[in-house]
């Protein structure tokens, strides 16, 4: 019996990123921009979303993946405003994998424009995980406090766009949104800052404006 | 706590490579944890040394390297290298930076004992 040393050098995210590459590209051959969102539970997102089914319809067509470790709940009201959804349940995981939204891909119609992917409430985890989106979208809401981005750097760093979200609750909280953002900017200089509240549907516009931007640039690289 | 999904993945890979080396057991793994990987590395120990049983790795040692954050400033040139996270170059203070190492984690080394 003689001991031999091999040397490795493998990403531990390899497959993942492997998966995720292959969902990236499939989805820009047919013309999707895909969004994964991310952020702590109850920042907002699932409220986005249904504001964005209503501002989107009916130039756009949006579909959802809603990452969760129990229930039906964020799908139900996603189908509820007519967008189709589909739930995935993590059973525990706190976050999604590119395996666990490849299982679905085989669902998702060609003629889509966008496909979010809500992932799991969770601003540490889903920020190491790339599901093959185009377009990461961090959203830190009033409640949480202006000094999170530099707690939970990584999500921060990885993500494409800040969105300060439930502003409405501005003159009840104290939140210093230039510190918030500038924490952001800190980190990762090419964040794109949007300051929006879903229930008076503030900043939506200008969210809108932003995917369609990159909507388009998505379809120009294929053609 | 995503280090246990870290931890399975690790194990796909180093029981592929023992096999490819007809290997039974394997004694001493070396992983290399970026600072900026998102993974805390008491956090995987512990993952390793409760999925290790009753597998190829059950007697392994584990090491972890932690990697320094490294990056180029695209203003001034220099490189700034920091165990803390840093967004700014140490040089400069310029954010317009290309991030050259430290947010990955890989598996660099193993041993394996091999008839």
């Amino acid at each position: 019996m003689k001991k031999q040393e091999i040397m490795v050098l493998e990403d531990l995210l390899g497959s993942n990123k492997k998966i995720a590459g292959d969902i990236r590209r499939k989805l820009s051959e047919k013309g999707i921009l895909a969004i994964n969102l991310l952020s702590s539970p109850g920042a907002g997102k699932t409220s986005l979303l249904e504001k964005l089914s209503e501002v989107l319809s009916p130039g756009y067509r949006m579909a959802v993946i809603e990452g969760d470790i129990e229930t039906e709940r964020d799908a139900e009201r996603i189908r509820a405003k007519g967008i189709q959804a589909w739930q995935i349940s993590t059973g525990g995981a706190c976050h999604l994998d590119a395996k666990m939204v490849g299982k679905v891909f085989s669902e998702i119609p060609s003629d889509l424009d966008f496909l979010f992917i809500e992932n799991v409430g969770n601003l540490v985890c889903p920020a190491s995980f790339d599901l093959g989106e185009s377009l990461r979208c961090v959203l830190l809401s009033i409640p949480e406090g202006d000094d999170k981005p530099k707690k939970y750097p990584k999500a921060f760093f990885t993500s494409n766009a800040l969105i300060i979200s439930k502003t409405d609750l501005l003159d009840k909280m104290p939140f210093n949104v230039d510190r918030a953002v500038q924490e952001g900017l800190d980190i990762n200089p090419k964040l794109e800052v949007f300051e929006i509240s879903s229930v008076e549907g503030t900043g939506i516009r200008e969210f809108v404006d932003y995917l369609i931007k990159n909507l388009k640039k998505l379809r120009r690289s294929n053609a | 706590m995503h280090e246990l999904s870290l931890i399975t993945n690790l194990f796909e890979i180093m029981e592929q490579k023992a096999k490819e080396k007809n290997s039974k057991k394997i004694t001493y793994v070396k992983l290399k944890v970026g600072v900026l990987s998102g993974a805390v590395p008491e956090l995987l120990e512990t993952a390793f040394d409760i999925y290790k049983k009753e597998t190829l790795a059950s007697d392994a040692v584990l090491e972890i390297e932690k990697v320094p954050l490294k990056l180029k400033c695209k203003d001034c040139g220099s490189l700034t290298i920091k165990d803390d996270l840093v967004f700014n170059c140490g040089t400069c203070g310029s954010t317009n930076l290309e991030t050259l190492d430290g947010t990955d984690l890989y598996l660099e080394k193993m041993e394996l004992e091999i008839e």
